[in-house]
């Protein structure tokens, strides 16, 4: 539990250290190459935002990173992810252990149909923590940390299912911090959520990033230049341009990503 | 007047199809509730006349043990205890689906979680087939293979409470199955997602958050093949001995409710006491297949709630 005791942390410290990256890394669902060979690097504590239309690839390249593709029966990810110099994408990981670090929030709100204690419990639970107290602060910090203690403080036994699209999802990101993984990614977390839903999870971002690394795949341009510090532009399976969001969105050095950000297509 | 206003206040072609249809489709439903409630209402006047008209006693019918409808008792009444035949009905039915439960819950996880692939491909054509098969069949199975091997086994003719049970038990394994298999495929698949990107192992995913989700839709599957195993005659008369006896153990000979009413509906005269004896046992029937009809609806409504 270092990370709720260290929240003083000095950031600039560690300030490019890089907390993830990948090596040519590439998925194919059987003879269909989806995306053809990545290399990236993600800043530890930073935000970084995937771009691009359907079908680029930037989904498919967020979900291998927690080896979630293992779940796709037909999906097969080549390539290196490194992480705490460590190549994560091989069979010798577990990638139980990889999910815990590597947290993910969903496209749709996912909440279990329990309760929103036990939602936030469940996964600490599977891992063997038991200690009543422990639990309770934990299921505290982390609504805190998603803007959520203060509406549903009260009702922690209420089923989750009875909250609201935008508080559901800030469950699912509460949920996802109580295994205090290093790093958070996010799959269009917002585009099934109303304008202040989406302000309200962009702002428990801006605080979340003080203490996580966040990956963030988002369809909404605007969304990318507000809450990231980092863009990478997807095209077709490929990375097209990967540079701080500012010079994406005011100076790309690409004709493809200046279109792209300009609406021009996508 | 405007010719389109014109068109708009007078009634289509369309519109009177339309009405036609409706209509239609209205008389068809009442006459399915009519059929019913006929079927209902004639079982249900048949049922009780061994009551009213007989004067047979309904205490009797649920707890004495001999059943003999055409003689009566120093008080005039009847003899209809139809214990024996409740209770051999009710054991059938509780062993059977508390053997097949297991397995169908085991078969359907396979199916549905660890290899859709190979479920669909082989196990799901077999199940289908199992369905299929007549029951008087797996009477005539269970008669040669399953009678003899509880004799061997048990001692005593093999006829009985246990060969029934087998018989049933492979009767309503791959309905439990298929419907525990849809039960679990109705989970959506971002419960499972969440489970795992949580770091959860697949067997903690279905165990925890699968098999609760699922929960309502198993009971339904469960009860389905109670339901099912309580109305089956055939296959379950073919090995069950068919004495009006309280079963002593699980070999020995004993009886259901189905199996009196099959047995003996040919060898009565319409109105007399052993025919109005014979419709309370399908009265009691149908009542059961309501009670567990009523059961499915609600947990299919709770299920739908969460």
């Amino acid at each position: 539990m270092a990370k709720r005791t260290t929240f003083t942390r000095v950031l600039d410290e560690n300030k490019y250290e890089i907390a993830l990256s990948t090596n040519n890394l590439r998925v194919n669902y059987g003879d269909y190459e989806a995306l053809h060979g990545v290399s990236l690097q993600f800043e530890r504590y930073k935000i970084t935002a995937l771009i691009g239309a359907s079908g680029s690839g930037k989904s498919t390249y967020l979900r291998s990173l927690n080896r979630m593709n293992d779940t796709v029966g037909s999906a097969q990810v080549s390539g290196q992810i490194m992480y705490r110099n460590l190549d994560i994408n091989s069979a010798q990981v577990d990638v139980y252990e990889v999910r815990r670090h590597i947290g993910m929030v969903f496209q749709r709100p996912n909440p279990f149909s329990k309760s929103i204690r036990e939602n936030i419990t469940f996964a600490l639970q599977r891992r063997g923590l038991h200690d009543s107290k422990k639990l309770e602060q934990i299921v505290e910090t982390t609504l805190k940390q998603a803007s959520l203690w203060e509406q549903v403080k009260d009702d922690l036994n209420k089923s989750a299912l009875a909250l609201s699209g935008g508080q559901q999802q800030r469950l699912c990101i509460a949920r996802a911090l109580a295994l205090e993984p290093d790093i958070l990614l996010m799959d269009e977390p917002t585009s099934a959520l109303d304008p202040i839903s989406t302000a309200n999870i962009e702002q428990a971002m801006q605080e979340l990033k003080q203490h996580y690394t966040i990956i963030i795949v988002t369809h909404n341009m605007q969304q990318a230049a507000r809450v990231s510090d980092y863009t990478a532009f997807f095209h077709q399976g490929k990375l097209i341009e990967y540079d701080q969001t500012r010079r994406i969105f005011t100076r790309p050095q690409v004709q493809l990503t200046e279109d792209y950000v300009s609406g021009h297509f996508g | 007047m405007d010719p389109i206003a014109k068109s708009l206040k007078k009634r289509s072609l369309s519109a009177k199809i339309e009405t036609r249809g409706r209509l239609l489709t209205q008389i068809c439903t009442l006459l399915i509730v009519l059929l019913v409630l006929a079927i209902f209402g004639f079982i249900a006047t048949k049922g009780v006349a061994v009551f009213i008209q007989d004067h047979g006693s309904l205490w009797d019918f649920f707890t004495k043990t001999t059943w003999s409808p055409d003689q009566t008792d120093l008080h005039q009444r009847p003899l209809i205890g139809a214990l024996p035949m409740i209770v051999g009905s009710f054991a059938v039915t509780f062993l059977a689906v508390l053997l097949a439960t297991p397995f169908a819950l085991a078969a359907a996880i396979f199916m549905s979680e660890i290899s859709p692939q190979r479920g669909n491909k082989i196990l799901q054509p077999v199940i289908e087939l199992l369905v299929g098969i007549p029951s008087v069949v797996y009477g005539f199975v269970g008669l040669a293979v399953i009678v003899p091997a509880v004799q061997k086994v048990a001692g005593g003719s093999g006829f009985g409470i246990l060969a029934g049970t087998l018989v049933l038990f492979v009767m309503i394994l791959p309905t439990i199955t298929s419907m525990a298999v849809d039960a679990l495929k109705a989970v959506p698949r971002h419960y499972r997602e969440a489970s795992l990107a949580l770091g959860a192992t697949r067997w903690q995913t279905i165990y925890k958050v699968v098999l609760r989700a699922a929960a309502p839709g198993l009971m339904t599957a469960i009860i389905f093949g109670m339901s099912r195993a309580f109305g089956e005659a055939l296959a379950v008369q073919m090995v069950i001995g068919n004495a009006i006896l309280m079963p002593s153990n699980l070999a020995s000979p004993a009886t259901t409710l189905t199996s009196v009413l099959t047995m003996n509906m040919g060898n009565t005269v319409m109105g007399t006491t052993a025919n109005n004896a014979l419709w309370t046992l399908a009265l009691l029937l149908l009542l059961m297949s309501l009670i567990f009809n009523i059961v499915i609806k609600y947990l299919g409504k709770r299920s739908a709630l969460r």
